[in-house]
């Protein structure tokens, strides 16, 4: 078996020969997808071979500057990158034509130039980092994305990828390993912000033959899709983090927990796992040591309570996506009834580098009990909307503002809704809120799964609490009662109040409700359900007050019936065959 | 009806077997199936209850649970469209309306003459491109109403999203 070094040099090798040819990367996560960039890679791939002309095509990741999709970065031999944006197929001539064969840059669509050490500027092209899109992030976990293959895991070893796993099993001891994460500070991405070395000190305590790591990328909420663009981006990140989470907690097994459909992610995660065992750095005897460990993906059907982490354990069992009561807590009892520990994707994709770099160099990024950077992923009425990965600390205002470009069409900002639809809705104040788990929580919002949804002024919060209201009814799971029944009544109520046909003492009742279901739920799903109403009556009661009393909405006319689905699950109840009503065994 | 019926149970059969992740299970089995006929008929549910030594309740329990399984065969073409919050802010009710009305129907489900599923989906996870929907398993983000509804027009008669 290939010892590190040999990996090492191996990759090195490889990343040379990669770099002496022309090299042309496009971002096909889903986000490049749905701007087209698929049909770009296309034209590219036929021009290239119509020109005979010799150069490498690579699908990767993410830069983060959604807006600008699709992104191509051409790269000539010992010359900095071109990086263009907004690229259609019309423009693959003047790239393959113009820039590749004569040297012209396409300036209408030139973002910029990345020159690595040593290397000029570009004439006549922005330097890349410039762009306060690029500039002001701090890419640690989404370090690679846009600038290495996913696929290809000899590019993620040549620019330093499992050097932390290889430290670990090489330097130190599991218990230096969980000193070392519970030291650099990180607490979970995946809404509560548990410290992760306590959570991982957790496992250590449990004996047992099987041990588990489960990575959380139900990732349903929202308006957040940073967890799959790690995925899509640069995979070996999360696997190498996996995999170092299951050295310093003694576990055996990680499963990689994914929503069926997202086919992007799930592949290029599959096709991940499959270089890693290849090279030795999964299955047994890992990098030569006797530290041998297995990964695997595991899909759930849609079911946004799937993401809670007792209900995903239900999910990989293959069972219905409902939570356990706890306790017992995962570590005791998990998946298959074995110790287990969760983490959010983002989460264990910071224990690479936490590893390789120190607990010292990751807790000098960020504030206070907030360590590192957030992944934030800017939407809505935003003028460059994109994923961008920041240090904590940043007020709210600085990311809309100076990163995102502020409002779009110059209007003004009226609301803000962070942290998935359970987290509730904040009001234009809150540009001053620094992105730190416990300020959020302070505002009465959370940071959560890093979203962060841009409304303007045009905007009416009951028409959006409305959709909130009716995410949380739909994907109530059904096991409690006061939530399942509670988030269809509340639901009722502000389809009433949107249509202007409320009744007399509709909010009393909405409260009445609301600490129903947060008192009557076993997860978090009931527990937060009545915040999108709570928060929206606290900031904009204004709204509410117009539908209400003057029967009209005050912002644009939204008083219509609702489009979003109805129902609840268990959903197909008219499909139910006749061998299950007689309950015949098979 | 019967011969038909035993060539359907093969192929439930095969795609339970050829499952190539390791750990099988009710739900992975049933993704499967759903995977390579676009639909559960009431034999799947059998073969699973059978494959997983499980009985036909906890299969259908599984089964009547999330929302992408279907259990009659699928239109030639799906067509889905996001209604999170952010597709919503930024025009999702008007790209839905249009689709509706370019269908003729009230809400999600099949054309009746079987060319078209229409489903709503609560995060297609490309919002930066809102409003997102998906024809076929492609992606496409900044639709309008009306490019939305060129999109649909142009679909063909052949099986599109297998
Ligand atoms: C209804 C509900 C949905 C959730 N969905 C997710 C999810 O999609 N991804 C995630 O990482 N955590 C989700 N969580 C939080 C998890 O239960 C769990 O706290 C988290 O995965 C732990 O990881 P961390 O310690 O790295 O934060 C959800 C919680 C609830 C109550
Ligand atoms: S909210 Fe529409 S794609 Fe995410």
């Amino acid at each position: 078996m290939a010892t590190y070094e040999e990996l090492k040099q191996g990759a090195e090798r490889r990343w040379k020969e990669l770099n002496s040819r022309p090299w042309i990367r496009v971002g096909t996560a889903m986000c490049g997808q749905a701007a087209g960039a698929l049909e770009v890679v296309a034209t590219l791939k036929a021009k290239l071979a119509a020109r005979k002309i010799d150069a490498v095509v690579s699908e990767v990741g993410c830069l983060g500057l959604c807006y600008a999709e699709p992104i191509v970065d051409v790269a000539k031999p010992g010359k900095a990158r071109l990086l263009l944006g907004n690229v259609t197929p019309a423009d693959v001539d003047a790239i393959v034509d113009g820039y590749l064969a004569s040297n012209r840059v396409p300036p209408q669509k030139a973002l910029g130039y990345l020159a690595a050490a040593g290397q000029a500027p570009l004439a006549g092209v922005p330097d890349f980092k410039a762009l306060s899109g690029y500039g002001k992030q701090n890419r640690v976990a989404l370090r690679n994305g846009g600038h290495i293959d996913p696929t290809d895991i000899f590019q993620y070893i040549a620019t330093g990828g499992y050097a932390g796993l290889n430290k670990a099993l090489s330097a130190m001891k599991p218990a230096d390993v969980i000193k070392e994460v519970t030291d650099s500070g990180l607490r979970g991405r995946g809404g509560a912000a548990f410290p992760t070395g306590v959570k991982w000190s957790f496992l250590v305590r449990s004996n047992a033959p099987r041990k588990y790591i489960l990575c959380n990328c139900e990732e349903g909420d929202p308006g957040a899709f940073n967890d799959k663009t790690i995925l899509e981006s640069d995979p070996h990140t999360l696997l190498e983090g996996i995999t170092i989470g299951g050295y310093a907690t003694g576990s055996t097994n990680g499963y990689v927990f994914i929503r069926h459909g997202h086919d992007g992610p799930i592949n290029r995660t599959e096709a991940a796992i499959q270089q890693a065992y290849k090279a030795g750095l999964l299955g047994k005897n890992i990098l030569g040591t006797n530290f041998s460990f297995d990964i695997e993906v595991a899909l759930t059907g849609e079911s946004y309570v799937a993401g809670e982490e007792t209900a995903l354990m239900e999910a990989i069992e293959g069972h219905r996506s409902m939570p356990r009561a706890r306790p017992p807590f995962p570590a005791a009892y998990g998946v298959w009834g074995r110790p287990s520990n969760i983490n959010n994707v983002k989460t264990l994709a910071y224990a690479p580098e936490i590893i390789s770099k120190g607990a010292a160099w990751f807790s000098s990024i960020g504030v206070n009990k907030s360590k590192g950077t957030a992944i934030v992923c800017l939407t809505g009425h935003v003028q460059r909307p994109g994923i961008y990965e920041v240090a904590m600390g940043l007020t709210l205002g600085e990311v809309i503002n100076d990163i995102g470009g502020g409002v779009s069409g110059g209007k003004q900002l009226k609301l803000l809704q962070t942290g998935g639809p359970l987290g509730g809705v904040l009001s234009a104040a809150s540009t001053t809120v620094t992105i730190d788990f416990d300020e959020m929580a302070k505002a009465g919002a959370i940071l959560g799964s890093g979203g962060i949804i841009v409304a303007d002024s045009d905007t009416c919060a009951v028409d959006l609490t409305r959709n909130l209201v009716a995410f949380c009814q739909f994907e109530s799971c059904g096991k409690c009662f006061p939530c399942r029944i509670g988030t269809t009544n509340l639901l009722e109520i502000v389809d009433r109040i949107v249509t202007c046909q409320t009744r007399p003492g509709d909010l009393e009742l909405m409260r009445s409700i609301g600490k129903t279901i947060q008192a009557g739920s076993l997860c978090g799903h009931g527990q937060l359900g009545f915040n999108p109403i709570r928060s929206a009556l606290q900031h904009f009661a204004a709204d509410f007050d117009a539908h209400m009393k003057t029967g009209k909405c005050a912002t644009g006319g939204c008083e219509k019936p609702r489009l979003s689905p109805t129902n609840t699950r268990p959903f197909a109840q008219e499909a139910t065959p006749e061998a299950a009503l007689t309950g015949r065994p098979a | 009806m019967a011969a038909d019926s035993e060539t359907l149970r093969q192929q439930i059969r095969e795609s339970i077997k050829t499952q190539k992740r390791p750990t099988v299970t009710v739900l992975s089995s049933l993704l499967a199936v759903q995977d390579s006929l676009g639909y559960l008929p009431d034999e799947a549910i059998e073969e699973v209850a059978a494959h997983s030594k499980a009985t036909i309740n906890e299969v259908w329990g599984v089964a009547s649970f999330y929302t992408n399984f279907r259990f009659t065969p699928p239109a030639k073409h799906v067509v889905e469209v996001c209604w999170g919050p952010t597709c919503h802010l930024v025009g999702a009710t008007g790209i839905i309306q249009g689709l509706l009305d370019e269908f003729k129907l009230s809400g999600e489900g099949d054309t009746p003459d079987g060319r078209v599923t229409l489903r709503y989906n609560t995060c297609l996870g490309a919002c930066a491109q809102g409003p997102v929907m998906m024809v076929d398993h492609h992606l496409a983000g900044r639709v309008t109403p009306e490019t939305a509804r060129a999109k649909v027009k142009s679909l063909g008669d052949t099986n599109g999203h297998r």
